[in-house]
């Protein structure tokens, strides 16, 4: 025991006197956590606006004002001809044109054909809808303000009920991934690449050679990095709660059992790819390959799993990260107890033992 | 002697088992897949109904939801709990709930309520999913309104006739926006960091001391070893554009030389810091992390997920020490609107600037004796 | 044979290298004539490394000088970098790369005219013995043919001085035997080998020796000279008796 504890004494010194790694590693977490957290935002503000009013009567201005005291929009400008759009677009700064149809207000009264034009850049799909459906909104504010209507009867008010999120947070959706995506960074990535290193220096073999069971050789090259795994989990947690205003509403135990489950699976597959490869490079590539990328594709940590084409889908059921976002997200966010992270569990755990067994299996047929 | 350096780094560049195939591979399977998986189209929203009223009204707004097309209705449950079942399992992502006696209320009253309660831990899809609710429900009110004012007075109330248009993409079309910006992706590791971790793995090795004892200058040897990947990265970027051109028929409204000229610069300004990072890393696991760090936050300050003009203002300011906001934004603008080199002015100028300043730094930060 | 009115080749005057406060070379002043084998000794961490690192250009002195082939480390440490071949104790030849395309790049680099290059790569591999391993990857060599290989390699380009730091490492003594043959041949050639070690029956080889311990030349001679002064029967011994002296711990 005590020459197991000088090993994993060994192994946190190499990490911890690397002094890049180290601040990397613990760093990582927190930089990654703000960046989500503060820049994922999908809500579109502050979009920069030109005008196009031939008219630039009380009603064009009335609704120009609308757009300047909107919190959407920026009025950039006029411009003098609708030929100026296009060139406008392509220095990529104007997000949306507003164009108003000439005489628009003398028109809009008596004929009722009064017309604005809301050319949206379309670049971005998901921007451009958002942009005219804010914009549609706010003329039609102005419209039902400045007709002065009475309370039209027979109206259906729809009320709203924001479940969990009621100021659509993007970091909501965003945290449990990074959680998931950090822990299986650490554990598997560090641990497959640094057993590679041992074995391409061949310290390794030196290692093999002592009296130590390879075995537990293994457990000590992992122990580090469980116990940086866990420091960091709880600096994401500390850091979503305190700075990012998340919540935990369910109960913190069993998120922190559940986060430990997924350690424990990541920890298996750095395990299984380091039993496969002797240098860092290929064990640096295949944990790229075969786990970040997924991870961020396909575990809906960025993008929503519902829109994967059927087969990327079906992948996507034997990445670990995406059961235990599920999973986070259930208890931190929606409240809820483990009957509603029942199938999420045990799915981890089966991955948990299928992946150690498979590894310390490997592990011994490579040594022995 | 330089040409025997370049021979020597073509060579094991074709020799790996792997890189030759990352070079032809990645950009043909991620600009396949990619702008399948990148899809953040807000498609079907699944609905949960809960009707109390069973009217003819109810059943009319029903209609109204199912033939809206942006939702799918998973289920019609017996009461607001057995809905929020379904929203918990992840099978639903709204409820509308129609109070008892809507109807009876609506027409005696001239106002009743509907319920919407949406699933909001993924903001977007919840917050667009009760919009469009709203927006069915106003329509609704519209539809028998108009009915009923018809049949009381004909005047009508003066509309505003509010016309959208998209220009660029006029089908609103997701793949087209992120397709350019996954070609800067691969480009940005196969131009920057694969060399990179090349030259860590030659000093991990020692083989680079042994250079340091010959007459080759750090010059040569830094140029020799950029070069091959310089090459792999315009193949890349073809590679990309033939993949987008064949998988997705898109093609650039600007023109190839803009991108292949922009590309120059990028790849000089990212091998730069590739540079930077090998001069700091002693080993390859360090430089890896320093990677990863860095293209984790380049990234998230490029706007390629998120547009940068909705970040708060101070990671907008902080975004523009991000060199891969700058080229994605020109890929984008060549790609969709056609911009020439005079409308690219501002990106020019700071991809220069950041290929003067990784590269400078690069060489101040090399130390060839201790 | 060892007189001492030969050309000198390397020259060093109170050569030192300090780190911060730690000082790795102490003020060391020797000469080394040309077509001399010269061996230089000390236990690990007496500076023997950084002493060559400082000869070869790798590494700046910290004062003093020094001249390797009539240049100034100090000022012209380029020129010197075309005339001296190096081998390290880690093997500096691409593993990835064949036995031919090795001996190609290092030829290239060091100048030898491409005419030149393919008729010489044959001879060599005629000398060597390695005819049949010109397209065998450098990594599936055996670790005494690499060292040979990377000794060969070394002085392709006729350099006047050879730096060897532990050349001989980890090989067994047949093979040491064989490679010091190649080592004699070299210097008969009138190249110069400035060889570190630490195996002192490979002492025994060299025509002078010089020990270091902490930092400081402390003895320089014929090996037998050496051992008369010191009133040895081995190399090892008189290496015993200064080493005795040392404080520095081994790194």
């Amino acid at each position: 025991m005590n020459q197991f504890l000088t090993f994993v004494q060994k192994e946190f010194y190499h990490i911890f006197r690397d002094r890049w790694t180290t601040i990397i590693l613990l760093l990582l977490p927190v930089v990654m956590l703000i960046l989500f957290g503060f820049m994922m935002t999908t809500e579109v503000k502050n979009t920069r606006v030109a005008i196009f009013d031939p008219s630039r009567d009380i009603a064009t201005q009335g609704i120009i004002n609308k757009f300047t005291t909107s919190e959407y929009f920026i009025v950039e400008g006029y411009i003098d001809h609708p030929r100026e759009i296009e060139a406008l677009f392509r220095k990529g700064r104007i997000g949306l044109v507003l164009v108003f149809s000439e005489r628009f207000h003398e028109n809009w009264m008596h004929t009722g054909e009064a017309q604005v034009q809301l050319i949206a850049d379309g670049s971005d799909p998901n921007t451009a809808s958002t942009l005219t459906m804010y914009a549609t909104q706010l003329i039609n504010a102005y419209r039902q303000e400045s007709l002065d209507l009475p309370q039209t009867p027979l109206q259906l008010t729809p009320e709203i009920k924001l479940l969990y999120n009621p100021t659509l947070k993007g970091s909501y959706n965003f945290v449990p991934g990074v959680m998931g995506m950090i822990l299986m960074l650490i554990c598997a990535m560090m641990t497959s690449v640094s057993i590679a290193r041992e074995k391409e220096t061949g310290t390794m073999e030196v290692l093999l050679v002592s009296p130590m069971k390879s075995i537990q050789i293994i457990i000590a090259k992992v122990v580090p990095y469980f116990f940086i795994s866990v420091i960091n989990l709880t600096t994401v947690l500390v850091l979503s709660v305190f700075v990012l205003g998340m919540p935990v509403n369910g109960s913190l135990g069993l998120l922190i059992f559940i986060s430990l489950i997924y350690i424990f699976v990541s920890l298996a597959l750095g395990l299984l790819i380091s039993s496969a490869v002797d240098r860092q490079m290929v064990a640096l590539l295949i944990s790229a390959m075969v786990l970040m990328l997924p991870v961020i594709m396909l575990s809906g940590m960025m993008f929503p799993v519902e829109n994967l084409p059927g087969v990327l889908r079906w992948m996507s059921h034997v990445i670990p990260a995406k059961w235990y976002m599920i999973a986070v997200k259930k208890i931190m966010i929606e409240g809820l107890g483990f009957e509603a992270v029942a199938r999420e569990f045990v799915i981890l755990c089966s991955m948990a033992v299928l992946l150690i067994t498979a590894s310390v299996k490997r592990f011994k047929y490579r040594l022995e | 002697m330089i040409k025997y350096l370049i021979e020597k780094e073509f060579k094991q560049f074709f020799r790996n088992t792997f890189l030759p195939k990352v070079v032809v591979a990645l950009p043909f399977f991620a600009v396949l897949i990619f702008p399948l998986v990148a899809n953040f189209d807000v498609g079907h929203i699944n609905l949960s109904i809960v009707d109390n009223d069973k009217s003819p009204y109810s059943a009319q707004l029903i209609q109204k939801v199912a033939s809206s097309g942006y939702f799918s209705i998973t289920d019609v449950s017996a009461g607001y709990a057995a809905a929020l079942k379904s929203i918990e399992n992840n099978t639903a992502d709204a409820i509308l709930e129609i109070p008892g006696r809507m109807e009876a209320t609506l027409v005696r009253e001239g106002t009743a309520k509907v319920l919407i309660s949406a699933n909001t831990v993924n903001g977007m899809k919840g917050g667009l999913g009760s919009a469009y609710l709203s927006s069915i429900v106003a329509d609704f009110n519209a539809h028998i309104r108009s009915e009923l004012m018809q049949v009381k007075s004909g005047r009508a109330v003066p509309a505003l006739n509010i016309v959208p248009m998209y220009k660029f993409n006029p089908r609103l079309v997701y793949k087209v926006y992120m397709i350019p910006a996954i070609m800067i992706m691969i480009l940005a590791v196969v131009g920057g960091f694969l060399p990179a971790l090349n030259i860590v793995s030659e000093k991990e090795s020692g083989t680079i001391e042994q250079m340091n004892v010959t007459p080759v200058s750090k010059f040569q040897f830094i140029v020799a070893k950029l070069i091959p990947y310089w090459v792999a990265g315009f193949v890349v970027l073809t590679i990309s554009f033939l993949a987008a051109w064949v998988f997705y028929g898109l093609l650039p409204v600007g023109s190839f030389v803009t991108l292949y000229f922009f590309t120059s610069l990028f790849i000089l300004a990212i091998s730069g810091f590739g540079l930077v990072i090998s001069n700091y890393a002693a080993t390859i696991q360090q430089a890896i992390f320093m990677i990863f760090f860095f293209i984790i936050t380049f990234i998230f300050m490029s706007g390629l997920y998120t547009p940068v003009a909705s970040m708060p203002l101070w990671a907008q300011q902080l975004s523009i020490i991000s060199p891969l906001k700058y080229i994605i934004m020109v890929f984008r603008l060549v790609y969709l609107k056609g911009s020439t080199l005079p409308d690219l002015a501002v990106p020019f100028a700071a991809l220069s600037g950041f290929a003067v300043f990784f590269n400078g730094w690069a060489i101040l930060s090399y130390r060839k004796k201790n | 044979m060892k007189s001492t009115t030969r050309d000198i080749v390397i020259s060093a005057q109170q050569l030192t290298k300090k780190f911060g406060r730690f000082t790795a070379v102490d003020a060391i002043s020797f000469d080394v004539y040309k077509g001399e084998i010269f061996g230089f000794l000390g236990a690990n961490g007496a500076g023997k490394t950084t002493a060559m690192r400082m000869l070869s250009g790798l590494s700046a002195a910290t004062s003093g000088r020094a001249t390797v082939a009539g240049y100034d480390i100090n000022t012209q440490p380029e020129q010197i970098k075309k005339t001296i071949g190096y081998m390290s104790q880690k093997f500096a030849l691409y593993d990835d790369l064949k036995v031919w395309e090795n001996i190609r790049l290092y030829a290239g680099i060091y100048g030898v005219p491409e005419k030149e290059i393919a008729p010489r790569t044959d001879r060599l591999l005629e000398q060597l013995g390695f005819e049949n391993e010109r397209n065998t990857m450098v990594k599936s060599l055996p670790l005494g043919w690499k060292q040979k290989l990377a000794f060969s390699v070394a002085i392709f380009h006729e350099p006047t001085v050879v730096f060897l730091d532990e050349p001989t490492g980890g090989v067994d003594p047949a093979a040491r035997r064989n490679f010091w043959e190649m080592i004699y041949d070299a210097a008969a050639r009138g190249i110069t080998v400035f060889a570190t070690t630490h195996y002192m029956d490979e002492a025994e080889y060299c025509d002078r020796v010089s020990i270091m311990v902490d930092g400081k030349i402390e003895a320089l001679d014929s090996p037998v000279q050496l051992k008369q002064t010191y009133n040895a029967r081995t190399m090892d011994e008189v290496f015993h008796q200064l080493a005795r002296t040392s404080t520095r711990k081994a790194d």
